[in-house]
Parts: C-alpha cells; sequence; structure tokens
C-alpha cells in the first residue's frame, strides 16, 4: 500500500505543492498584485460567468436528453446513446476544431462566433456535455414508476408529476452532474484556444491566461492565479456537495 | 406533443452540438479527397507526432492500470492513516486545469525548479521532453482506473477472498484466481477511458512539452500547430485521425461499459 500512496505523493502530491510554494513566495503583497491585475480579473470573471451559465444549461438540457434516452422510444436511440460519450473521448483540441470549422468564419452554415465569449460557451457545453446525462440517466432508470402513475390517478398533470415527484427524486444526481461540469469548465483549455482567439479583455479564460503568463516566463504570476483557480474550484465543489448533502437529507427526513 | 417537443429539443441540441460539428470536420478533411489528406497525415512530423503520441500512452497506461487497481484494493479492503486524503487526491486531476498541472511540472523539474538541477546534472532532460511529457499524461489521465475498479471491488465483498485464504491460497494466488477475475471488466472499462485521456490530452502536454516540431510534438500539438500554420487540410487529417481513435474509444466503451443495473 505504500506503493500506492508513494506513487500518488510523487505524481499528484508533490507538483502541487510545488505550485502553491511558488505562489506563496511572492508574498502576500506580491500575490496580491498579480491576482488583481485587470486582465486576470477579467479572465477570471468570464470563466466563472460562463461556467455557472454551462452548468445551468447543461443541468436542463442534461436532464431532457436524459429524459428522453430513457422514457422515450425511437429509432436510432442506441445509436444516440452512444455518441452521448463523445466529447469524452474526442481530444479537447479537435473539439475546438470542430466547432470553429461548423460555426467559425469559414463555416458552411454561415454562422460565425468565432473570437467571441459566445465561442467559450459553446466550446464548455460540448465538453460538458456528458457529465450530467450520465449521473442522471441511472437515477431515472430506477426510479419507480408506481409513485408516477399514483398521482396521475389523482389528477395530476405531467408538469406537476415532474416537478413534484420526478425532480426531487433527479434533483441529487443532476447535482453531481453539475459538479463535474463546472470543474471541467473552468479549467478548460484546449477546446477553447482555437476558437476563442484568446483577446485579452474579452475572451480570454483563466486557463489561456496561465498559459500566457507561463509562455512570458511569469511563472510565480501564473502560479498565483492557478492557486486563485484552485481555491474558487474547491469552494464551489464544497458547495455544491454540501447543497446535495443536505436536499437527501431533506427528503430523506 | 410533450414527448415530441422534448425530443425535438433534445435531439436538436445534440445535433447541433455534437452530430453537425464532428461531421462537418470528416466532410473538410476529404474536401479535397483522400489522396491530400493522406500525405498530411503521412509526413515526417506527422508521423513521429503519431508514434510519439503511442509512446507516451503506451507508458502512462500500464503505470496508471497498475497504480489503479493497487489503489482501489487500498481503498476498499484495508485501513490506513490518510486513507480520506489518499481518497480525494485520486480524483483531484478531474478537477484541476491542465494548464496548471503543466505549470506544476515546469517548477519541479524545470530551469530553477526544486529538481531541476538535480535533473540536469545527472544529465536528464525532463522538461521540454518525453519524460516530463509523460510524467503529465500519468497525471491526467491516473482517476479512472481506480474509479472503476472501487465500486466493483465494493460490491464483491470479501467472502470468497477470506474463503480462499482460509484454504491456504497465498494473497497473490487470492488475488489472482479470485479479484482479478471479478474486477476484470471494470479494469478493462477504467483502461478504455485512461487510453482516451492519454491520446488526447492536450493543455498539460502543451506546457511541459515546449512544442518541438518533429521532436516534443504529440498529434494534438500537431494538430493545433498545422491549424496556426494555416495549413487546414493537415490540421483536418491529423483531427480526423484523432476522431478515428476516438470513435474507437467509443466501441471499446459500448462493449466494457459496466451494467447500471449492477452497479
Amino acid at each position: 500500500m505504500g506503493l500506492a500512496t508513494a506513487y500518488l505523493s510523487l505524481i499528484v502530491l508533490l507538483p502541487l505543492a510545488a505550485v502553491t510554494w511558488k505562489a506563496a513566495k511572492s508574498g502576500r503583497t506580491g500575490f496580491w498584485q498579480v491576482v488583481s491585475d485587470p486582465q486576470a480579473v477579467s479572465a477570471l470573471k468570464l470563466t466563472l460567468v460562463v461556467s455557472v451559465a454551462v452548468c445551468a444549461i447543461n443541468a436542463v438540457m442534461g436532464t431532457v436528453i436524459a429524459w428522453i434516452l430513457v422514457r422515450d422510444r425511437f429509432p436510432g436511440q442506441g445509436a444516440v446513446n452512444a455518441i452521448i460519450d463523445l466529447p469524452f473521448a474526442l481530444p479537447t483540441i479537435v473539439a475546438g476544431l470542430t466547432l470553429l470549422t461548423l460555426y467559425g468564419p469559414r463555416g458552411p452554415a454561415g454562422v460565425n462566433v468565432a473570437f467571441t465569449r459566445t465561442a467559450v460557451l459553446l466550446a464548455l457545453l460540448f465538453v460538458t456535455l456528458p457529465f450530467v446525462i450520465r449521473t442522471v440517466q441511472p437515477v431515472l432508470l430506477e426510479l419507480d414508476r408506481d409513485m408516477e402513475e399514483a398521482a396521475a390517478s389523482l389528477g395530476a398533470g405531467s408538469f406537476a408529476i415532474f416537478r413534484r415527484i420526478v425532480f426531487p427524486n433527479l434533483f441529487p444526481a443532476i447535482l453531481s452532474g453539475v459538479a463535474l461540469a463546472f470543474a471541467r469548465a473552468i479549467g478548460e483549455f484546449g477546446s477553447v484556444v482555437l476558437i476563442s482567439g484568446n483577446l485579452p479583455f474579452k475572451t480570454e479564460v483563466a486557463s489561456v491566461y496561465i498559459f500566457g503568463r507561463i509562455e512570458s516566463g511569469d511563472a510565480a504570476g501564473a502560479a498565483a492565479e492557478s492557486v486563485v483557480l484552485l481555491v474558487i474550484t474547491f469552494g464551489v465543489l464544497l458547495a455544491i456537495g454540501t447543497l446535495r448533502r443536505w436536499t437527501t437529507r431533506h427528503d430523506r427526513a | 406533443m410533450h414527448r415530441w417537443l422534448l425530443r425535438g429539443l433534445g435531439l436538436g441540441y445534440l445535433a447541433m452540438l455534437l452530430a453537425a460539428p464532428v461531421g462537418v470536420v470528416f466532410w473538410r478533411a476529404f474536401e479535397h479527397g483522400i489522396g491530400p489528406a493522406w500525405d498530411a497525415v503521412t509526413t515526417p512530423d506527422a508521423r513521429h507526432a503519431f508514434y510519439l503520441t503511442v509512446l507516451i500512452a503506451a507508458i502512462a497506461v500500464p503505470a496508471n492500470t497498475v497504480f489503479g487497481v493497487v489503489c482501489a484494493i487500498a481503498i476498499v479492503r484495508r485501513r490506513f492513516p490518510g486513507k480520506g486524503i489518499v481518497n480525494a487526491l485520486v480524483d483531484l486531476p478531474l478537477a484541476l486545469s491542465p494548464v496548471v498541472v503543466g505549470l506544476a511540472f515546469l517548477l519541479l523539474y524545470g530551469r530553477g525548479g526544486w529538481f531541476g538541477s538535480w535533473v540536469s546534472d545527472h544529465g536528464i532532460q525532463v522538461v521540454f521532453a518525453l519524460p516530463g511529457m509523460v510524467l503529465a499524461t500519468i497525471f491526467v489521465s491516473l482517476p479512472f482506473v481506480v474509479r472503476e475498479v472501487v465500486p466493483v471491488l465494493r460490491e464483491i465483498g470479501t467472502e470468497q477472498e477470506q474463503a480462499a485464504s482460509t484454504l491456504g491460497a497465498s494473497p497473490l494466488q487470492t488475488f489472482a484466481r479470485i479479484t482479478l477475475p471479478s474486477i476484470r471488466w471494470a479494469v478493462a472499462y477504467g483502461v478504455v477511458l485512461t487510453t482516451a485521456r492519454a491520446l488526447g490530452e492536450f493543455g498539460a502536454v502543451s506546457v511541459v512539452s515546449g512544442h518541438i516540431v518533429g521532436k516534443t510534438e504529440t498529434l494534438t500539438l500537431h494538430v493545433e500547430e498545422r491549424y496556426q500554420s494555416f495549413d487546414y487540410v493537415g490540421a483536418y487529417a491529423a483531427a480526423v485521425v484523432l476522431a478515428m481513435l476516438a470513435i474507437g474509444t467509443l466501441l471499446a466503451m459500448s462493449v466494457f461499459r459496466p451494467k447500471e443495473a449492477t452497479r
């Protein structure tokens, strides 16, 4: 078991320690100077706003798609189910290139969103597509339909049934999926780098900003911004985890 | 009515976001026929990028598979101090930006890094060379085998293993005859996910590789480099190679996917 711990320390813990140490070495004023730089603040703000939007869209569309995969029957359903995992299997740079090809300057659809914030949103929606679907799907499969049938026989409409019976049961799973999507969205790099154009103050996300710092030899700045990104990620994941635990406990009480 | 609305909404979303863009890339790659696309992926640089991608995966995947199985057994079957920390650390790579991962290895093994002078004194180049790219790939693809094997180990329980050791089997025999056969599908699924991540990693590798064409360029970096030099056929052709690897991964995933009911 020592082997596993040693491997983990060497591969994961030590590199992280190096980033934190580098950020801490610049001192409080140095750290603050880097983090409060307008370009860094703008990148972080964009990343957070778009990640939250991605979570909201995924919560709705992920649930809809999980629903039609479990409760609906249509030809080609198996194929649709199989391609859901494509964004996971497809390298991020290829994901960015595919979106740029269709929705970019030379795209056949006549729509050009390249180098806009919409492009960032699109790229993040692409790479986070599977998370909510794949967490909601198994719960929906196991959900007993007795309650829904009972509600229907008591005269509840389909919207009331969804809101009162299905949704509360799915909510913890949706939250888990959203947490995974958020963690992915906030640090995403490969899919954004081509389509967003990385324009400072406009379409530059936090990970691209960190990349720029590294390329210009400012490792301390990159480390400071990385630490901020890490703290935000863990804060949000912790909050979602707490909310999830709280709602599940509430249901059973 | 409802049914049609939901179906249209869900399938429309998937078509716009997923099916149409991927379809267009295939169309663009073969726009000028198969010849130019084939020429683009068989240039020496492209072939070297392909070779390097496969080489890195061939090191990272077995390493993470062995670690994944050992670590899963440790998490489920053993009690040791710091188990909670180990459990959390395993999931960490999923929550980290790949760029931060790359930065971390630069700060460890790069010039002025913690081990920077030690490795250069010993004539080893880690950063901007193969070892750094392998380390970064191992980092980002680390969680998958562990996460697939842990729930299966929990579910099968310890009765058979205990019976085997009561009957005089050594720990190694118990592992080979009892544990391994019951977790093999989970391991296989984890290996597929690990391989997909290893072949497709871009951000972390991009930071530690130094982008030396024909030397430290993987297939994903090659796609970017070709695109930035306006060689669209080259970029699309290499992207199609990666997309076909991804579709192969999807097929393997549907074969090995754990059945929802048994999870």
